[in-house]
């Protein structure tokens, strides 16, 4: 019980216990079909609250614990820069209805989020946090401590979003007659971001080449727009 | 690799630098990647550390996730009152995201088909 006091407050442990976790959950996931509603992130993140609740662990002595994994975050989203880049020709031959569907559909999703929200009387916490929900969750976290929102509860709902996206998306592919493997990944990159691109990849490489494409394009876009729109919706940004 | 995570922590920093500066509300990181997509498109190529460590990094990413998702935890009282709404907008808004870039597309990249030489007079 001492020697666990003693390494509570390490890093090790923390990173540790995130790495077991995930590929537990990635071997769950397999063992599930590699369903959406079973998504290697979203199980290891409970796993881990069970854990912390079994032990009677604060979330803040896991984060500043699990930081190591966090800090790479700022660098991989720079590192999105590289597959844009590669992308940059077919981007450039379909540039407008790309530009177009991507800044259509952000601006759906952060306002249509807000909106619902507005209507269900969610608190304007709550709803700042909504806002930047389909955005890949590197730059959801900056945006959401940018305008006032809950970081660690938007982390949350990307997430969530980025499974209901995954589980949406045959079925509104469906709907439209789509086969077109670029406009799949393209719409699941959009409205699901990292999780949408890691199963846009199911339909191969174009899909989840456009798929990440779009999760870069919407990501940078949406932390430009959002601030002026949540202004515009009546929220006040912090 | 080496050369290419210090590329990479090097642009976010040019990033927070001119997002502090500034007093823009925009991650730093995300005016990294910006300026590292200018810088790659003027030095014509992906340098081969840059590479390496942008595709580990990128493979890795969902892990990455997890630490922020944990908070979930802290929220717990808030999303017991309010997890309705929270679950309705999520549903609502990502079935509206999904519908309009899949019609979009389809509407405008077929138009895009028929003539490819000329599709900016909308």
């Amino acid at each position: 019980m001492e020697a666990w006091l003693h390494f509570q407050n390490t890093s090790m442990v923390w990173v540790l216990v995130t790495l077991v976790a995930f590929l537990i959950a990635s071997w769950i996931n397999r063992l599930a079909n590699r369903t959406p509603l079973l998504h290697p992130v979203v199980v290891a993140l409970l796993l881990i609250i069970g854990l912390l609740k079994l032990t009677e662990t604060e979330y803040e002595v896991y984060r500043e614990g699990a930081e190591l994994i966090s800090f790479l975050l700022g660098p991989a989203v720079v590192a999105l820069a590289v597959p844009l880049y590669d992308n940059l020709a077919r981007v450039r031959s379909m540039l407008v209805p790309l530009l177009v569907a991507c800044g259509t559909g952000a601006v759906v999703a952060a306002s249509s989020a807000v909106a619902v929200g507005m209507a269900f009387n969610l608190s304007s916490s709550t709803l700042l946090s909504l806002a930047p929900k389909s955005v890949t969750t590197p730059i959801a976290i900056g945006v959401a401590e940018k305008i006032g929102g809950y970081a660690s509860l938007t982390a949350g709902l990307v997430l969530i979003t980025g499974a209901i996206g995954c589980l949406l998306s045959p079925w509104v592919c469906r709907m439209f007659k789509v086969t077109d493997p670029a406009v799949r990944g393209y719409s699941l990159g959009v409205s699901a971001h990292a999780m949408g691109t890691a199963y846009a990849f199911e339909y191969g490489a174009i899909a989840g080449a456009f798929s990440g494409l779009a999760m870069g394009m919407t990501g940078t876009f949406t932390a430009f727009m959002l601030p002026p729109l949540i202004s515009l919706m009546g929220l006040a940004g912090g | 690799m080496v050369v290419g995570f210090l590329i990479l922590l090097l642009f976010q920093l040019i990033g927070e630098v001119i997002v502090y500066m500034m007093a823009i509300p925009v991650p730093g990181a995300v005016v990294g990647l910006v300026l590292l997509l200018v810088a790659l498109m003027f030095y014509g190529r992906v340098p081969d550390s840059l590479r390496v460590s942008a595709e580990g990094l990128l493979s890795i990413l969902p892990l990455m996730l997890v630490p922020a998702g944990v908070g979930l935890m802290v929220h717990f009282k808030l999303i017991a009152e309010e997890w309705l709404g929270i679950t309705v907008a999520l549903f609502v808004s990502t079935f509206l995201a999904l519908v309009v870039v899949t019609g979009l597309l389809k509407v405008m990249h077929r138009r895009g088909d028929e003539d490819v030489a000329d599709g900016e007079d909308a």
